[in-house]
């Protein structure tokens, strides 16, 4: 019957290709909890047969990655909360208060999108030299306390919220800013649970700018520590899928349990609204 | 009473950050592209040369330069559309009707998206891994010899156009899918009825309203595969042989590791305009391709 | 009893006391502010950095005043975190630095002159110093750097191989070594090798170079000279090791470990450096350990010279605490200090008494060292120098797995080169530095 074909290969597909998508995050956890060693021999093992938290213990406790598991913590989320507050107060004003110039000065920013963040990359590194911030949380923390891509997406959310209700509030006699923390960010909910996780994703994904500016090993973040661990111990196998793991499942839960916002703050910033 | 002032108190904090750490360092790049801003530049001033086009032009008579801008090329010309076909056929598939438990596939496959680039590159290291790795396990049950994917120059690109398609097809499929929610179902009603096939459906009103979003998407992935730098970094460091230099990585050497600031700048502004052009180019394609 | 009471009473009797008090109170924290240690941050590379920590109990316990805090630091990220801790304001007090990259730092003018301090000392005696390695510290009469050990390359060899082969002794010129690796190779069969040359590693081929009469670059440093007659015989004799089946065109990630399969003989020849003797002697196996010794370098007609490496002590210019970081310094400079340090790792004292104690004269694998270093030629001592040997390496890989051929690589690397100097050759002419 057609229709039963046309079913097992749809299903059949996605079968497929879910297996592809989750056989390599799988394979990381069984390895890391096999015993060095167990994972470079023929045949290739699926399954640890002695399973060992001795490579957690290792990095944890001796490689100094609880520190870097720290650092990542900490500034992801110190970006998350800075940034979500500037990008939510100017994501507002683009789309509800009126001044002079708000389109040219949008349309400028929304500019930058197209210019790729290395080209900003060296001079950045001399100026925060200067400003003292580099090797230090600052140097991370400080340039990502806005970012336009935050600012469309509260923007675009913020104009769909009905001009009466903001006026009425006016003819009542509240400030702007009492209508902003009042009436507006209840209403930003959705949207700023959707910047948040972006912004965490991406701030504890980042890899390239805390390489550059962070040199100190007490301060590195997990991608950075995990690819100088992966660059001296190349044979140890199980031990870097330890530290694999150890980067990748916090935001791989993060995101499961809020997959419904990021998903809305993916497709409401690609699709035009 | 709308006030006149508190609009740009609550965009001051913003755009300052932006200007101030964006669009001036931006500025400063050219300005560091015309000098020849090195580590001696940097332990005394005094050692900096105003030195004009000549980072370009050294750039432009440097193999190794070209032999980055190809390897990139190659890896936006065979990495895009391959993404691109992927996440619109997984999106295809999870917009049908037939699909079951699609929650779970849609997570499923988009869970490689979150992960973090570098934790992945490490994953696939191994399991691309010569004598021991699963790839090669897999192939040696079908009679294909043991290939050398990361040590021998003409595989190892391909294997890193791998890595970035698998991470990021999700991410297009999640846009794709949205806008295939937005066709109306009476449209594939009407064609069932004339007794058009699944496939002629999907040729003749699937793809033509997904256009604009293909295009856009198509041009953001691009701009996006680009900048290829984490997946070599990790895997291969540039080799073997160079093969998988990116442009990028190129940058990242010259200024990070040798520290010539003044060159560096001179290669991001020159990938910038790389992206510029190509931009404006598929643009204009699409815009004649695609109905208004 | 009579005792004053009242008011003058608090004055007289109760005043004196606090006051009393308070100065014991402020002179207990002078104290503690004036004992309380100094940290110093050191920055060490590879081995020396998991075993120099052995060392210090005894420093801190002779003074008490001061903290060491160890950073270890790989080798493949040390040129890189070095010039980034430069650029951010983030250096160490002081660390370990490889010889080839004293002239780059002093420089970028990153080191203090030790001159002055060396000259007070007791211990750092330079006359007890092997002159050529005492020399490479010495930039434009300033004294940058203390050496901390010497290093050079040679052969470590398996001799039940060689001796299973038919080599009756270790080659002492290429035209014996071309022999013995045949030979080795026909005995080894298709799956092993005769000598291992990890193409990531520069040494073995600058070795090969130096041995040169020819100068791998000329003019003081301002152009290469890769395609001059020397380097062009060096680079096809290495070449040609890869050619002949001899030696397995791998980089050095892909040798699972080096230690295994040396015991395992998958190659019998590797060249490589003075810690290495104690590495064998820990990671080999037991049975193993009269089947391997150690050989100087061969070279063109005989004899060959090998690499003046090594590494010394460095203070950094931004450092405060000079004075606590030479304590340090004198400490490994110790003749018995440099001794234990040998013990440990192998490396090689850069002075001659530790030479004399029986530990080094009567170590069978050490003499091939200390014959090796009457016979050592430094790398050119220029700042450059870390981005041209890897230049000249990627170049040896074109030729050896990307069939380039050895004339068109070393004219491509010359111009390379040329580039990479060309603002030393601009700083030189406008009398920026030497």
């Amino acid at each position: 019957m057609k229709r039963g074909f046309a079913s097992v290969f749809v299903n059949g597909a996605l079968a497929v290709l879910t297996v592809a998508s989750l056989f390599p995050l799988v394979w990381m956890v069984s390895v890391s909890f096999m015993p060095a060693g167990a994972a470079s021999t023929l045949p290739p093992p699926l399954f640890p047969s002695a399973p060992t938290l001795a490579h957690y213990h290792e990095l944890l406790l001796r490689a100094g990655m609880l520190r870097s598991l720290a650092n990542s913590l900490f500034l992801a989320t110190a970006v998350t909360v800075c940034s979500l507050a500037f990008n939510t107060l100017a994501g507002y004003a683009f789309a509800k208060l009126e001044f002079g110039g708000r389109e040219r000065i949008f349309r400028t920013l929304a500019s930058s999108l197209l210019i790729p963040g290395q080209v900003a990359m060296m001079p950045l590194f001399l100026l925060l030299k200067t400003m003292g911030l580099v090797n230090t949380y600052g140097g991370v923390i400080v340039p990502a306390l806005a970012g336009v891509f935050g600012i469309y997406l509260v923007r675009q959310y913020a104009r769909t919220i009905p001009d009466e209700l903001i006026q009425a509030a006016r003819i009542d006699g509240a400030g702007e800013f009492r209508i902003f923390t009042s009436v507006i960010l209840p209403l930003l909910r959705p949207v700023l649970a959707s910047l948040a996780i972006f912004t965490f994703l991406g701030s504890w994904n980042d890899f390239m700018w805390p390489l550059v500016v962070l040199a100190d090993d007490k301060l590195q973040t997990l991608p950075v520590a995990l690819a100088s661990l992966s660059r001296e111990h190349v044979q140890d196998n199980e031990l870097m899928m330890a530290g694999s793991v150890l980067t990748v499942l916090p935001v791989l839960l993060l995101f499961l349990a809020l997959q419904k916002h990021y998903i809305q703050g993916l497709v409401a910033g690609s699709v035009k609204g | 009473m709308k006030s006149r002032v508190a609009p740009w108190i609550f965009i001051a904090p913003a755009l300052a950050v932006i200007g101030l750490f964006f669009f001036v360092p931006v500025i400063a790049a050219f300005v560091l592209s015309v000098t020849d801003f090195d580590i001696y530049a940097m332990a005394d001033i005094g050692n900096l040369r105003f030195t004009g086009l000549e980072n370009y032009a050294r750039l432009l008579s440097t193999p190794l330069f070209w032999q980055a801008l190809g390897n990139t090329f190659y890896f936006v010309v065979v990495g895009v559309p391959l993404s691109i076909a992927l996440s619109l056929g997984s999106a295809l598939l999870l917009d049908s009707h037939l699909a079951r438990v699609k929650p779970f596939y849609r997570t499923a496959l988009f869970a490689p998206v979150v992960t973090t680039l570098v934790a992945v590159a490490v994953v696939w290291r191994y399991l691309f891994h010569t004598r021991y790795g699963m790839v090669n396990y897999a192939l040696a049950h079908i009679g294909i010899g043991p290939v050398d994917w990361l040590g021998d120059p003409h595989w190892a690109m391909p294997t890193i156009i791998l890595l970035a398609v698998w991470k990021n097809f999700g991410y297009n499929m999640i846009i794709f899918l949205a806008s295939l929610q937005t066709i109306p179902a009476e449209l594939y009603e009407a064609a069932r009825i004339d007794g058009a096939s699944p496939a002629r459906q999907t040729l003749h009103i699937t793809l033509p309203l997904l256009g604009p979003t293909l295009a856009l998407v198509g041009i953001i992935t691009m701009a996006g595969y680009f900048q290829l730098f984490a997946e070599p970094y990790v895997m291969t460091q540039g080799g073997p042989l160079h093969s998988t230099l990116s442009v990028l990585y190129f940058m990242y050497e010259e200024g990070f590791k040798w520290w010539n600031f003044g060159a560096a700048s001179a290669v991001a502004l020159m990938l910038f305009g790389l992206i510029a052009a190509v931009t404006a180019l598929l643009m204009r394609v699409s815009r004649r391709w695609i109905a208004p | 009893m009579t005792g004053r009471t009242g008011p003058s009473a608090l004055f007289s009797r109760i005043f004196p006391r606090l006051l009393l008090s308070a100065s014991l109170a402020l002179c207990a924290v002078c104290a503690a502010a004036a004992a309380e240690p100094v940290t110093l941050k050191f920055w060490v590379m590879g081995r020396e950095g998991e075993v120099v920590q052995q060392l210090l109990p005894e420093f801190e316990r002779r003074h008490p005043d001061i903290r060491v805090e160890v950073q270890q630091v790989p080798w493949t990220v040390a040129h890189e975190k070095l010039l980034t801790a430069f650029a951010g304001g983030a250096l160490p007090d002081l660390c370990q630095l490889g010889n080839t990259w004293i002239a780059e730092f002093s420089a970028l003018n990153a080191l203090t002159d030790l001159d002055g301090l060396s000259r007070s000392s007791s211990v750092v005696v330079p006359q007890d110093y092997f002159g050529g390695i005492w020399n490479t510290n010495v930039v434009a009469s300033r004294l940058e750097g203390i050496p901390w050990y010497v290093d050079t390359r040679l052969l470590f060899y398996r001799s039940d191989l060689l001796e299973r082969a038919g080599v009756r002794s270790p080659p002492r010129s290429w035209n014996e070594w071309e022999q013995a690796l045949a030979a080795l190779k026909r005995s080894a069969g298709p799956d092993r090798y005769a000598i291992l040359l990890p193409l990531n590693e520069p040494e073995p081929l600058l070795a090969l170079a130096l041995q040169q009469q020819e100068p791998i670059l000329r003019d003081n440093g301002q152009y290469g000279d890769f395609s001059g007659t020397g380097f062009r015989r060096a680079l096809q004799f290495y070449a040609s090791m890869f050619r002949n089946g001899w030696a397995p065109a791998v980089g050095g990630a892909q040798i699972a470990n080096v230690w295994d399969e040396f015991a395992r003989g998958y190659f019998a020849f590797y060249i490589s450096g003075p810690w290495n003797i104690e590495e064998f002697k820990r990671r080999l196996p037991g049975d193993l350990q009269r089947d391997w010794m150690t050989a100087p370098l061969p070279g063109p007609n005989g004899p060959g010279t090998s690499i003046a490496g090594g590494a010394s002590l460095v203070i950094f210019r931004s450092s405060r605490k000079t004075q606590a970081a030479w304590r340090l310094i004198e400490y490994l400079s110790e003749p018995a200090v440099q001794l234990r340090f040998q013990a440990i790792t192998g490396n090689l004292p850069p002075r001659r008494a530790p030479w004399r104690d029986p530990q080094l004269a009567d170590d069978v694998y050490a003499r091939a060292f200390r014959e090796q270093l009457e016979r050592v030629r430094p790398a050119p001592r220029i700042p450059e120098w870390e981005r041209i040997a890897e230049a000249m390496q990627e170049t040896a890989e074109e030729v050896v797995r990307g069939g380039a051929s050895v004339d068109a690589a070393t004219r491509a690397l010359d111009q390379r080169v040329d580039a990479i100097l060309e603002k030393r050759r601009w700083m030189l002419a406008h009398k920026k530095m030497q």
